[in-house]
């Protein structure tokens, strides 16, 4: 399995001179599975790019998988190429309402008046599915999501190929109820999605000193997700999801503040980067 | 529990919850396990969660024996919680609780949680103590 990150900015779109080594679009990871299956987790403003980069591909099958429906994570929908193209095979994928459908909840934005088309008349015809509450298969990649702690329904990914493992919570608040290394496993939201994974790419929004006046936002400081990360015994740690408002220098503080939380323990810590790429092999 | 070992998000939210609440409130799972109950329900039921563990509905039923405000036994299956998870809708009632400290009067008001539309994950009860009011 092979990721390659096209945004991993969270909440708002931050281009320009101060972003640019961790990059400003939004939440979007294209995976390729071994039997070359198409997978993409969550639409921000990341999905442009990647729309441009599959133009000469032309791909007949996608599979979008949305953590959850804030605008962040979906915005970039409409300027995706292969939604308009009719020979595309589109799956949506993403978290149950008992309340409204996915298709609707989508509708909300891509339809007028914050879009000139509704999503019921792009070419491409999707087809939407509520995720599963058991492991599903997608080529040769087993997919497990499960709800997780944001605000509004929000699931994580589990996505396993031959034994390796990428686990993806963008967002996320393990934290709010306590310490998390004061909790057992078993109440730690989103314990099963991360458990050992090879990779985790999540939430890291927030520095110690601003959370205290955040929380119930929905998102991690770095020393949560430091926590989180070495309960569920990760190899490697990817904080995602950067502030808006961080530049690359604030950024490279907090990774130093992770690292240092990190300490001895096993596994690595990085930043995620806008064109970073990863094999799981 | 669920079967990859992990608590369903809307128990983990309540308990969540429950730690950050004055009111007592008791937690069972879909099976009716009790899985958690906080600080203010301890001092009402007279035993800590940590020394009561997870008990099945059988089990807590026996271990915090009922009566009804007549003093007429009252069944495990007539209990507020029992009530809930059965009939998937809020259920409350006066009762007489008997604890390791004696006999408290209590109002009960269960309701069962909800993940999806037709999923029962757990329910919660929330106890008043009324004891020696008038």
């Amino acid at each position: 399995m092979r990721a390659h990150i096209w945004g991993c900015r969270g909440s708002l779109a931050a281009p320009g001179p101060d972003t640019v080594r961790t990059g400003g679009n939004t939440s979007c990871v294209e995976l390729r599975t071994e039997t070359g299956d198409l997978i993409i987790l969550d639409a921000g403003t990341g999905l442009r790019a990647l729309g441009l980069h599959l133009a000469a591909e032309e791909p007949r099958t996608i599979h979008l998988l949305l953590s959850h429906l804030h605008l962040d994570h979906l915005e970039g929908l409409g300027f995706f190429g292969p939604l308009w193209d009719p020979k595309v095979e589109f799956h949506f994928w993403g978290p149950p309402s008992p309340v409204t459908s996915l298709k609707d909840r989508i509708a909300r934005y891509l339809s007028p008046p914050l879009f000139p088309v509704h999503i019921s008349d792009v070419p491409s015809k999707p087809t939407f599915h509520d995720v599963p509450g058991e492991a599903f298969q997608i080529g040769s990649a087993t997919i497990l999501a499960a709800p997780i702690s944001h605000s509004g329904p929000t699931v994580g990914y589990r996505i396993t190929e031959n034994g390796k493992t990428l686990a993806y919570l963008p967002d996320h608040e393990p934290s709010r109820g306590g310490d998390l290394r004061e909790m057992s496993p078993a109440w730690i939201s989103g314990y099963s999605i991360a458990r050992d994974a090879d990779v985790l790419m999540h939430d890291s929004q927030y520095t110690e000193a601003e959370y205290p006046s955040r929380v119930g936002w929905g998102h991690s400081s770095i020393a949560h997700v430091v926590a989180y990360a070495q309960i569920a015994a990760v190899k490697s740690l990817l904080l995602f999801h950067h502030d808006p408002l961080h530049d690359d220098d604030m950024l490279d503080a907090k990774l130093v503040r992770a690292r240092e939380l990190w300490g001895d323990s096993n596994g690595t810590t990085e930043l995620a980067r806008e064109g970073m790429a990863l094999e799981l092999n | 529990m669920s079967q990859n070992g992990q608590q369903p998000l809307p128990l983990i939210m309540m308990r969540e919850l429950a730690d950050n609440v004055a009111t007592p409130l008791f937690l069972v799972d879909r099976h009716g396990v009790l899985v958690y109950y906080n600080e203010a329900a301890e001092v009402l039921l007279g035993l800590r969660f940590v020394d009561a563990g997870s008990l099945t509905a059988e089990q807590w039923s026996a271990r915090w024996a009922a009566e009804d405000v007549n003093g007429h036994p009252l069944p495990a299956d007539a209990r507020p919680l029992a009530v809930a998870m059965r009939e998937r809708k809020p259920s409350h009632r006066g009762m007489k609780l008997l604890t390791g400290d004696g006999e408290r009067t209590i109002e009960v008001t269960a309701f069962p949680l909800l993940a999806r539309a037709d999923e029962v994950v757990g329910a919660v009860a929330i106890f008043w103590d009324t004891t020696g009011a008038a």
